[in-house]
């Protein structure tokens, strides 16, 4: 009798638990690959949190290569998911896939990066950082250290890429505003320490000393991190003679930013999962247009 | 012409020390303050040393690359290896060695990837350009997965040791020059005062007449590598310790190509068959005051390697046999 009573018990429970599965929604998500430090986080980040959603996420990481990327989201669609989570690899190519999602009715986010496509009705929105915004962060911060007179030297990421040319339009439209306000010195450090380290000396000596430069703002935290050897290394004391504004808040800036080294970076958030799947369980049970870009905003750390 | 005006300019090493020369004249008229060297932080201070210092990685992989290119060989690995032996000093720094027993383990590891390639060309006889081409494209995953081994999520570190050898300084002269100075040296007396440069040279020109002389082809490309391996971890301990970090994904991202052309700049040929150790480090310089120059001038990055082409193009074309020629008939046709 015990036996068949365990019997029957497993049985429900075996059920409850197929019920609970079929409510939950599967998303699939094709992620660009694993490179750097950010982009492991990402990932491990939105796996996790799709468990405290509830969930089932199938995760595919296309190591880099959009043919990769174009299998896993026609095997998404094959499976019947109920909704696509994109971080595309490259901008183009996408217009016949997504043209098969949306026939498959099942509605396409995108994620970090952006795409071309002539019809914007192929994804239902993007919802990510905006380099722009982090630009004008870091320029809002600087202004108000400096109370509106600064002369600035700028270490630019990799020439041409999306961050690099948003995040410089991003700070320049926040220091226009200051009359007092300028970028003195700007050169490419290709977003790297070396890079940073190398254009930092650099400038150091075409400005005397960085003799009245009030602030080196760069386009991420690892080229400040050259910047701040570079002035060690001359002698001078960043965060003190110089403010250190950079992005995307990485474990060293942290340790620059206790010893007074750097003053602010702007945190290129990597736990997005709390951001991104409201948004999309939302329109899984109820439809809606949503605006093409939902931003993700961005935050801003201090020494203190 | 007189002799030695005529002797001059007919000399390989004209051109590049005067493209050197010139550099540096423009960026003395751009930037006032261009030649003056200070004593800050207990070290030499100044564009001029900027150039020697910041040239150091370069030139040492440029005198391996200018020795495998002397066998007829080119090795496109060399920022791989330096990406393998930063990953390695992080790895090795995180589990607690010894500092000393690091700077072997890095060396190592260089001398490791310089058996592997020779290796491949000497022994399973692939072609310099692909075999090299296999590290090359590995090496940068091989230096991440490195990173996995301590969690990789913060690659920076402090050494006392490999700092002093990369930014320290033995009275106010930076300690990477000295020991970059030492390890030419070395080289020189390997190349020059041994028979391996002539068998190395040998090879390059003719490996089949060179073997048939009784040269062991193979052993000497083998070795040309392995030097090429070790003088890349030299520049990867240099870069490593000059950042306090580790970033196999973008470190000495191009060098190669750099090391190539501060070789044929110097006057090496592609065909093999002749090293200018000497020639090289100049062509080294060359390209490191161009950097400098071009980053204190102001203009936008745009621009960055626009110049670097235009000052390349006009140093290899005043080196063309036919192009010198064509001038010098078009320079006495006018004297006469």
């Amino acid at each position: 009798m015990k036996a068949k009573y365990a019997l029957a018990g497993a049985a429900l429970a075996a059920s409850a638990l197929m019920t609970t599965a079929a409510w939950a929604e599967t998303i699939g998500f094709s992620q660009v690959g694993s490179e750097g430090d950010w982009r492991p986080a990402f990932s491990a980040n939105m796996q996790e949190s799709a468990k405290e959603y509830g969930i089932d996420l199938k995760f595919a990481n296309a190591q880099g290569k959009q043919e990769e990327q174009l299998r896993a989201v026609r095997a998404f669609i094959a499976q019947g998911v109920d909704a696509i989570i994109i971080a595309p690899v490259v901008v183009t190519g996408w217009d016949q896939v997504l043209r098969e999602a949306k026939d498959a009715e099942i509605p396409v986010f995108l994620v970090d990066r952006d795409v071309d496509v002539e019809d914007k009705s192929l994804y239902v929105t993007r919802i990510s950082a905006d380099f722009n915004l982090e630009g004008k962060l870091a320029g809002a911060w600087l202004a108000a250290a400096s109370k509106g007179t600064c002369k600035v030297v700028e270490l630019q990421g990799t020439t041409g890429s999306a961050p690099a040319i948003e995040r410089k339009k991003g700070f320049e439209a926040v220091i226009d505003q200051f009359p007092a306000m300028e970028i003195v010195q700007t050169q490419s450090g290709d977003f790297t320490t070396e890079g940073g380290k190398k254009v930092m000396e650099a400038f150091i000596k075409s400005t005397n000393n960085l003799e009245g430069i009030c602030a080196s703002f760069a386009h991420n935290d690892n080229m400040q991190l050259g910047a701040i050897q570079a002035m060690k290394e001359a002698g001078l004391k960043p965060g003190e003679d110089v403010l250190m504004v950079s992005v995307d808040y990485v474990p060293a800036i942290k340790d620059a930013l206790a010893a007074g080294e750097a003053n602010a970076s702007v945190e290129l958030r990597s736990a997005v999962g709390k951001f991104i799947y409201p948004v999309v369980l939302d329109y899984i049970k109820n439809p809606t247009e949503l605006d093409k870009w939902i931003v993700i905003p961005s935050d801003l750390h201090t020494a203190n | 012409m007189p002799v030695w005006l005529k002797a001059i300019v007919q000399s390989r090493a004209v051109w590049p020390v005067l493209a050197l020369v010139l550099i540096l004249i423009v960026a003395g008229s751009v930037s006032p303050n261009f030649f003056e060297i200070r004593i800050v932080e207990g070290r030499l201070f100044g564009n001029l040393i900027d150039i020697l210092y910041r040239a150091v990685p370069t030139a040492l992989v440029a005198l391996g690359m200018a020795v495998v290119i002397g066998t007829r060989g080119i090795d496109l690995s060399v920022g791989s290896i330096i990406a393998i032996v930063g990953a390695v000093i992080v790895w090795r720094i995180k589990m607690g060695d010894p500092h000393i027993t690091i700077l072997f383990s890095a060396l190592a590891a260089g001398i490791l990837c310089g058996m592997w390639n020779g290796f491949l060309v000497s022994a399973l006889r692939i072609q310099p350009i692909i075999a090299t081409l296999i590290l090359m494209v590995a090496g940068r995953g091989i230096g991440m997965l490195i990173n996995q081994l301590y969690g990789g999520t913060d690659p920076s570190f402090e050494s006392a040791l490999l700092q002093w050898m990369s930014t320290g300084s033995i009275w106010l002269i930076p300690t990477r020059l000295i020991l970059a100075a030492g390890i030419f040296l070395a080289l020189w007396l390997l190349i020059r005062r041994t028979a391996l440069g002539l068998f190395i040279e040998s090879v390059g020109g003719n490996a089949a007449a060179s073997n048939l002389a009784g040269v062991k082809a193979g052993l000497i490309i083998f070795v040309a590598y392995v030097l090429s391996g070790l003088l890349s971890a030299w520049a990867g301990v240099i870069m490593t310790a000059d950042t306090h970090t580790s970033d196999p994904v973008s470190v000495a991202l191009y060098i190669e190509l750099d090391a190539i052309l501060a070789v044929v700049i110097g006057g090496g040929s592609l065909a093999g068959g002749r090293i200018y150790l000497g020639m090289t480090v100049i062509g080294a310089l060359v390209i490191q005051a161009l950097t400098t120059a071009t980053l204190i001038s102001g203009l936008p990055p745009e621009y960055n390697l626009i110049i670097k082409a235009l000052v390349v193009l006009s140093v290899l074309f005043l080196q063309s046999a036919n192009a010198r020629k064509a001038i010098g008939s078009l320079v006495s046709r006018r004297a006469s």
